[in-house]
C-alpha cells in the first residue's frame, strides 16, 4: 500500500496545510503530525500566488522575504521523510517554480525527497504534458483539483492521470476566505465519488472542527490551510503549540466520523 | 476575419490547443478552465458571424473614430536622413493610434471583449490596469453598454496616476486598490483573477493585453488587427506597395502584435518590436523580457518572463507604466524564437530623448511606450536606404505622461 492509501484506509482523513520557510517549518511540521494530521501539503511560496487569499499569500512573502529557496523546501521534505517515514507528504504549489528547471528534475527531486504527491494550481488536464508524465515517470502522485464548475463532462479528464487523492476546491474562490454550503458540497462530494476509485479530500474555507466534522461525514478527507497558517503569522516562530492544540481538535472532529 | 490563412502560414496559429509552438496555453485554476473554454466556443462562433463583426466595425468607426491615419512625419524623415550615411533614411510614416478616443490602442480590444461579454450573457466587467490606460478604456465600453465595472490597480499606481484613477471612477467604474505584493501591474492581475475565480457566473475579464490564458491572446490579437489591416489598406494608396519595416513597442504586446500580425506572411516586410530597457539591461532594473529573461508559466500562458534560478517572478522597471510588467505575449516569445521578429530594448533615456524629438519635430505628443519605438529610429533609420518605408505604431498619447516627464526632466509643474 502507498502511504495515501494507508492514511485514507483508516476513515476520513485530516490534511493540513503550511506554507514552507514561514515560521519554524520542521517544528510546525512535527507538530501537525503529533496533533494527528493523516496527510501533510508543504506550501511552496511564489511570488505570485493567484489561487490564494491573503492568509497564504502573506504565509509566501514572509517565507520568500526570509529569503527561502527551492532547495530549503526540497531540504525540509527529507528531513520530514527521515522523521516521519509514513506520514504522506504533498507538495502545493505553482507552475513555475515547479518547472524552471525541467519537469524531470522536479519530479526527481520530488522522489528523492520522498514527496507522495503534487498538487499544482495552474496546470489543467489541458496542460498536464507540462509536468504530469514526468510526475508519474518518477512514482510521484499528481493531485488534481475538482471544483464547483467542474462539470460531469469534465470530470473523467481531471481524474486521468491523477492518483493519491482528488482535491474538491468546495468554494469558486480562493484559498481561506468563505465557506461552503454543507448541502453543496455532499451534492459534489457524492458525484465526484461515483466517478472516482481514489479518496476525496474537500477544502478551501474551512476553519474549525465543526466545520470538518460535518464534511468528514461525507468525504474521505479535509484539508485545512489557511486557519493554520493564520496562527503561524500570529505566533511567528513559536506556532508549533498552538498548531498542534488547533490540529488535535480538528483531528478529533474529522476521526469521530470514523 | 474567417478567411484561412495559406499553409505553412506565420498567421496560423494558436494551434488547436492554444499554443504557440511552446508557448502560451491554458494554465488556470480548474475553476477557471471551463469558463476559458466557454470562451474560445462563444469566440468560434463569433468569429464567424457577420454580425458581430458588422457591431464592432460599426463602433470602430464612430465611438472610436477609426481608421486612424497613416501620416508621413515629414520633419522625423528629414532629421533622420540628415543624421544617417549617405543614401540612407528611409520615409517614416506613423500610425496614429494616438488620435483614438480615449488617447490610445486599447479600445479596439475592449470594444471586442465587451461584446463578446455580452454575448455570453455577463453582467459585470473586470479588468487589471498599471498606468490607467487600460482601466479608462474598459471604463469607457462599460458605461457605453450600461455594464457594471471594477477596476484592479496597484496601490502604487492608484497613488501616482491620479488623473486616471479620478476619469475611471467619472465613467462610472469602481477603482479597486490592490495592496498585495509591490502593488503594481503584476499585483493587479493577481487580484483580477482571485476576483474572477470567485465569480465566475457573471463576471467578464477584459485583459488589456495579448497575454493570458488561450484564448485571449488569440483574440486581442484579432481585435488588435485592425491597426495592421488599415495600415496595410494606406500604405497601399499613398505608396502603392507594403512598408520595408513595421516598429513598436512591445509591454504585453497588444499594439505590436496588432500591427505585425496582418503582415506576417510578407517575407520583404521586416519587423522590430521593442522592449523597455529601464535603466539598462544590466543594471538589472528593466522590463525587456525576451532580452533580460527566460521561458516560464505566469498569469495563464507560458511565454518569456523576468524571473530568478527558482522561477520567482521579479519586478519590471520602466519609465512607461505601460511597459512595467516582467512578461510579454506568447505569440511574441514565439516570433522572437522563430526570428521572424526582431526585439530591440530601449532604455528610459533614449526613450525620453525620442519623446522631446516627437514633440519638436513634429507636434506630437506620444505616449512613454510609443517614445520606445520612436526611439530606436536612429539605429533603424541609419541602416535603411532612402526609397524604403518605415511604419512606427504612434500607440497611444503622452497627455498622460507629462508629470512623469517633468519630474525625469527635473521640472517642476
Amino acid at each position: 500500500m502507498t502511504r495515501f492509501e494507508t492514511a485514507f484506509a483508516k476513515g476520513p482523513a485530516l490534511v493540513c496545510f503550511i506554507t514552507g520557510g514561514d515560521g519554524d517549518t520542521a517544528a510546525n511540521l512535527d507538530a501537525l503530525v503529533e496533533g494527528g494530521a493523516d496527510v501533510i501539503e508543504l506550501g511552496m511560496p511564489f511570488t505570485d500566488p493567484m489561487a490564494d487569499g491573503p492568509a497564504i499569500q502573506e504565509a509566501n512573502i514572509r517565507s520568500l522575504d526570509k529569503g527561502t529557496r527551492t532547495a530549503d523546501i526540497f531540504r525540509m521534505a527529507a528531513e520530514f521523510r527521515a522523521r516521519h517515514p509514513h506520514v504522506p507528504l504533498v507538495l502545493m504549489g505553482y507552475a513555475n517554480p515547479m518547472t524552471v528547471r525541467g519537469p524531470e528534475w522536479f519530479a526527481a527531486e520530488c522522489a528523492k525527497a520522498g514527496v507522495d504527491g503534487v498538487i499544482c494550481v495552474d496546470i489543467p488536464p489541458e496542460e498536464d504534458a507540462a509536468l504530469g508524465p514526468a510526475l508519474r515517470g518518477a512514482g510521484v502522485s499528481l493531485i488534481r483539483l475538482a471544483t464547483p464548475t467542474t462539470d460531469a463532462a469534465r470530470l473523467p479528464a481531471v481524474l486521468e492521470g491523477s492518483s493519491g487523492f482528488l482535491y474538491y476546491v468546495s468554494v469558486a474562490g480562493i484559498t481561506g476566505m468563505q465557506q461552503a454550503a454543507q448541502a453543496s458540497i455532499e451534492d459534489a462530494v457524492a458525484r465526484l465519488k461515483a466517478a472516482s476509485n481514489i479518496p476525496v479530500a474537500v477544502g478551501f474555507g474551512v476553519r474549525t472542527p465543526e466545520q470538518a466534522s460535518q464534511i468528514a461525514k461525507v468525504a474521505d478527507g479535509v484539508v485545512v490551510g489557511s486557519a493554520l497558517v493564520d496562527l503561524v503569522k500570529q505566533h511567528g516562530d513559536k506556532a508549533a503549540g498552538p498548531l498542534k492544540e488547533l490540529t488535535s481538535a480538528l483531528a478529533e472532529a474529522v476521526h469521530s466520523a470514523r | 476575419m474567417t478567411a484561412q490563412p495559406p499553409v505553412n502560414s506565420l498567421r496560423s496559429l494558436p494551434d488547436a490547443s492554444g499554443h504557440f509552438g511552446q508557448f502560451g496555453g491554458r494554465y488556470v485554476a480548474e475553476t477557471l478552465m471551463p469558463l476559458i473554454l466557454d470562451l474560445e466556443k462563444e469566440y468560434r462562433k463569433a468569429q464567424d458571424d457577420p454580425e458581430f463583426w458588422a457591431e464592432f466595425d460599426a463602433l470602430m468607426k464612430d465611438f472610436v473614430g477609426r481608421p486612424s491615419p497613416l501620416y508621413y512625419a515629414p520633419r522625423m524623415t528629414e532629421h533622420f536622413r540628415e543624421a544617417a550615411p549617405a543614401g540612407k533614411g528611409p520615409k517614416i510614416y506613423f500610425k496614429r493610434e494616438e488620435l483614438n478616443h480615449t488617447g490610445a490602442h486599447k479600445i479596439n480590444n475592449c470594444i471586442g471583449q465587451i461584446l463578446l461579454a455580452m454575448r455570453m450573457g455577463k453582467t459585470k466587467i473586470i479588468a487589471e490596469t498599471g498606468a490607467g490606460q487600460h482601466g479608462v478604456a474598459t471604463a469607457t465600453v462599460a458605461a457605453r453598454f450600461g455594464l457594471e465595472c471594477k477596476i484592479f490597480m496597484g496601490a502604487t499606481d492608484v497613488e501616482r496616476q491620479k488623473p486616471n484613477v479620478f476619469r475611471m471612477k467619472l465613467l462610472g467604474a469602481e477603482v479597486v486598490p490592490v495592496t498585495s505584493g509591490a502593488m503594481t501591474l503584476k499585483d493587479a492581475m493577481n487580484d483580477a483573477l482571485r476576483h474572477w475565480v470567485a465569480n465566475v457566473h457573471d463576471t467578464f475579464y477584459i485583459i488589456g493585453t495579448a497575454a493570458g490564458p488561450h484564448p485571449y491572446p488569440e483574440l486581442v490579437r484579432d481585435f488588435q488587427s485592425i491597426i495592421g489591416k488599415e495600415t496595410r489598406e494606406q500604405i497601399m494608396e499613398k505608396e502603392g506597395r507594403l512598408p520595408d519595416m513595421l516598429v513598436a513597442a512591445v509591454g504585453g504586446g497588444s499594439n505590436a502584435i496588432g500591427l505585425f500580425h496582418p503582415f506576417l506572411d510578407d517575407p520583404e516586410v521586416a519587423m522590430t518590436g521593442i522592449e523597455a530597457a529601464g535603466f539598462g539591461i544590466e543594471s538589472g532594473k528593466h522590463a525587456a523580457s525576451l532580452t533580460g529573461g527566460k521561458p516560464g508559466i505566469l498569469h495563464g500562458n507560458k511565454t518569456y518572463l523576468l524571473q530568478d534560478e527558482d522561477g520567482q517572478i521579479t519586478e519590471a522597471h520602466s519609465i512607461s507604466a505601460g511597459l512595467d510588467y516582467p512578461g510579454l505575449g506568447p505569440e511574441h516569445s514565439w516570433l522572437h524564437e522563430s526570428g521572424r521578429v526582431r526585439y530591440v530594448p530601449i532604455t528610459d533615456d533614449q526613450a525620453l530623448e525620442a519623446f522631446k524629438l516627437c514633440c519638436s519635430l513634429e507636434g506630437i505628443i506620444p505616449a512613454l511606450e510609443s517614445a520606445h519605438a520612436l526611439a530606436a529610429l536612429p539605429q533603424l533609420t541609419a541602416e535603411m536606404d532612402e526609397d524604403k518605408i518605415l511604419v512606427v505604431n504612434v500607440s497611444g498619447r503622452g497627455d498622460k505622461d507629462i508629470f512623469t516627464v517633468a519630474e525625469a526632466l527635473g521640472v517642476e509643474l
